[in-house]
């Protein structure tokens, strides 16, 4: 694997197979009555959010401190954009505390690849999501979770619904999910699809009715209510209507597909609340898989080459 | 008594070596050369007139950190100009009569080579209400040049009134043409790459849009229009088509337009942070192609400082603009003349005779190299090569996109009225 995880094309197959193997053993900690291990002891991973994520954040506490390593969270509020300290003093400030990996969350895309390229610091990066560029550890946990239910994704049909534009999600799923063999289709209004999309390695539709009969998992995207104003479409009823996951909808799946969101949810925007929290829905999993993929990232980028479960106990 | 130079077997614009002599400001018979004259070996060089930028950004007053008139006309001198036109977008904007004088005084105390300043077209750059443009074309500035550069005058109705106004005193408007509602938070060319390094494209459209309203209301006014920077396939078609119906328009085009293209925002180095942006490959053949058969008419650098620390962040936090005074010259040799698409006397049009038309500065600057003509001149060596390292360059600031590049051709010195304002590649 390369040294910084910053887009999900950092990742050959082989590289993904084996995050999503080792986030399978990391899972599988989550049934002992300790769910600690040594592995990353006496290392240091800073959380760096300029932007408020508390879910991705915990999350990678959580994977970081399950590791035993030393975790500080850094909440820069207001990024250079807006005048504060600059990036490249916060890299240097962590840089002299010591930090082994630094995860970044970043609304500017690009922020963690500067992180890693600009001679600023030696730690490890990991992208926790960078503007409308990329969350690659999303989509890591996406395909873990999709792999759970469905098995090897090669050939399988993932649909993907919503502000492509905009999604961070998107695109790193629309690339691991490329590299692991799986055949992806984003569906969004025409305004919500990025110029160039014809070259990338998805299928493209603006009808979600015709898209979801062979769906094997349907992921909701977030549509954040300001893109209305934007002009990106009509209103908030008419998004729903056009590309929201009802009911109706979920009932021409077929039976094993799974339904799947990153988070936060906009209930009654993209997704309707008995759709969320129907059977199919693996929103909740997610969450939990997050944590045991992270674990498999960092423990691949800080650590050993030596198993991470096995031996010690 | 100012030094005399003669330049032994010097090539004019690539033609038959010959000697030129440099007497009392004026271009001599090299026969005549006086014996106290001092001799510089020209085999070799090729002569060109001194060069003429109608797009500098000097940055002083107000942002001296990043330029100051003197620093900024030494790299003009460096690259082979002995005419700079400064854009008005300094703090305070250059839309009074005051600052403009006020440039063009610092330009003739740093003497490295003349400041043409540009007016702002509206007052502070605002787009709303338009600038004293008589006071600044009366004062002792004779501002002819009016831009909003950097902001783009998009209300219709104002820039219609501004091309119309200013043929009182054959003044033009120079358009940086960007519609502001296809480029609000724009980051790089619109384009597959931008869709997946999720940065806000800035589509070509929103070049186009304007300048093919802007040639129709030159047009429909009877006014002559400059586009500033053009950068795109499209733009260039359009100017054709204008041209071609007759459309006094004249346009530009960036050296790192016809060399940088767009995938170098793949590694999110804002040095490669450019408005209008980097385009796609075929774009900068369009633009090269369109330079070559005079679509386009003059080469301008857009020489745009900015201090480390603007540059030295994330891309979005970045500002615009790249440096270009010192590097023009070997760029334009490297894409235009190295690949057949002009000679020599080509880029003296197009660098010189051109931009100083335009500038309505022909009197003094873009004048042929021959006897009789003001000794604005240029040794260049097109066979020496060099290795960009932005620490030796004259500016203050260090944003050039070329660092650590090889470029041909090197600037060997520049005369401005028979005065060198660089010799042996050094500014005196």
């Amino acid at each position: 694997m390369k040294r910084h995880l910053l887009s999900a094309a950092d990742l050959s197959r082989d590289d993904a197979e084996l995050v999503l193997s080792t986030a399978e053993e990391m899972r599988s900690l989550a049934d002992r009555p300790i769910k600690k291990l040594p592995a990353l002891r006496g290392r240091t991973v800073v959380n760096l959010f300029f932007e408020d994520s508390t879910r991705t954040r915990i999350s990678f506490e959580a994977a970081a401190k399950r590791l035993s390593a030393d975790v500080i969270n850094f909440a820069a509020k207001g990024s250079s954009l807006s005048k504060g300290e600059s990036l490249k003093d916060t890299a240097l400030t962590l840089e002299a505390m010591g930090a082994d990996a630094v995860v970044v969350r970043h609304g500017a895309s690009g922020a963690p690849h500067r992180l890693a390229h600009s001679g600023w610091v030696r730690s490890n990066v990991v992208n926790a999501g960078d503007g409308t560029h990329e969350h690659p550890t999303q989509a890591l946990l996406d395909a873990f979770t999709m792999t759970r239910h469905l098995g090897a994704l090669d050939g399988r049909r993932i649909v993907i619904v919503g502000d492509v534009l905009h999604s961070r999600v998107a695109r790193s799923n629309a690339l691991l999910l490329h590299t692991l063999g799986a055949e992806v289709t984003l569906v969004a209004p025409p305004t919500l699809l990025p110029v160039g999309i014809e070259n990338w390695p998805v299928e493209t539709s603006y009808d979600l009715d015709s898209a979801l009969p062979k769906a094997d998992a349907v992921m909701m995207l977030r549509v954040q209510r300001e893109r209305m104003h934007g002009g990106f479409f009509p209103t908030a009823r008419e998004y729903s209507r056009r590309y929201g996951l009802d009911g109706r909808r979920m009932a021409s799946l077929q039976d094993h597909t799974i339904v799947m969101h990153p988070g936060p949810m906009v209930r009654g925007m993209e997704i309707t609340a008995d759709v969320a929290d129907s059977d199919r829905s693996v929103i909740v999993e997610q969450v939990t898989n997050g944590v045991a993929v992270r674990m498999a990232v960092l423990y691949l980028l800080l650590g050993g080459s030596e198993p991470a479960v096995g031996g010690e106990e | 008594m100012s030094t005399n130079y003669l330049i032994k077997n010097v090539s004019v614009l690539g033609g038959t070596p010959t000697d030129l002599l440099l007497q009392d400001g004026v271009i001599a018979d090299g026969a005549d050369a006086p014996d106290d004259a001092e001799v510089i070996d020209g085999t070799g060089l090729i002569a060109l007139p001194g060069l003429v930028d109608l797009h500098t950004h000097l940055r002083e007053p107000g942002r001296e950190d990043a330029e100051t008139v003197e620093s900024g006309t030494r790299a003009a001198a460096l690259g082979g100009f002995t005419a700079v036109h400064a854009m008005a977008n300094t703090e305070p904007v250059a839309d009074t009569a005051g600052v403009v004088e006020q440039v063009w005084r610092l330009g003739r105390e740093a003497g490295h080579c003349d400041v043409f300043p540009v007016g702002a077209v509206t007052v502070g750059l605002q787009g709303t209400q338009l600038a004293e443009l008589g006071a600044m074309a009366d004062s002792a500035a004779r501002v002819r040049v009016f831009s909003d550069d950097g902001k783009c005058v998009h209300d219709p109705v104002l820039m219609r009134r501004a091309l119309e106004y200013v043929k009182a005193f054959d003044g033009v408007v120079a358009q940086h043409a960007q519609e502001p509602r296809l480029t609000e938070g724009a980051q790089m060319n619109e384009g597959e790459l931008s869709g997946r390094l999720g940065l806000a494209g800035w589509p070509a459209v929103a070049e186009e849009a304007i300048i093919a309203r802007d040639v129709l209301l030159a047009e429909h006014v009877g006014s002559r229009l400059h586009v500033c920077h053009l950068s795109t396939a499209g733009s260039v078609e359009i100017v054709r088509w204008a041209k071609a119906k007759g459309v006094d328009v004249t346009a530009e085009a960036c050296p790192h337009h016809l060399l940088l293209t767009d995938e170098l925002a793949a590694t999110y180095d804002p040095i490669y942070k450019v408005n209008p942006p980097l385009r796609s490959a075929a774009d900068v053949e369009a633009v090269k192609a369109g330079l070559a058969d005079g679509t386009i008419d003059i080469v301008a650098t857009d020489h745009a400082p900015h201090p480390h620390e603007d540059k030295d962040c994330e891309w979005a936090a970045a500002a615009f603009g790249m440096l270009g005074l010192e590097t023009a010259l070997s760029i334009v040799q490297q894409t235009m003349v190295d690949t057949g698409l002009l000679d020599w006397a080509g880029v003296a049009e197009r660098m010189s005779y051109n931009p100083a038309r335009i500038g309505r500065i022909s009197d003094q600057h873009g004048r042929p190299v021959e006897v009789g003509e003001p000794a604005n001149v240029v040794l260049y060596d097109p066979r020496a090569t060099r290795t960009v390292d932005p620490a030796e360059s004259a500016s203050l600031s260090r944003n050039t996109p070329y660092r650590g590049m090889e470029l041909p051709g090197r600037v060997v010195a520049t005369f401005l009225r028979g005065k060198a304002t660089v010799l042996d590649g050094k500014v005196l």
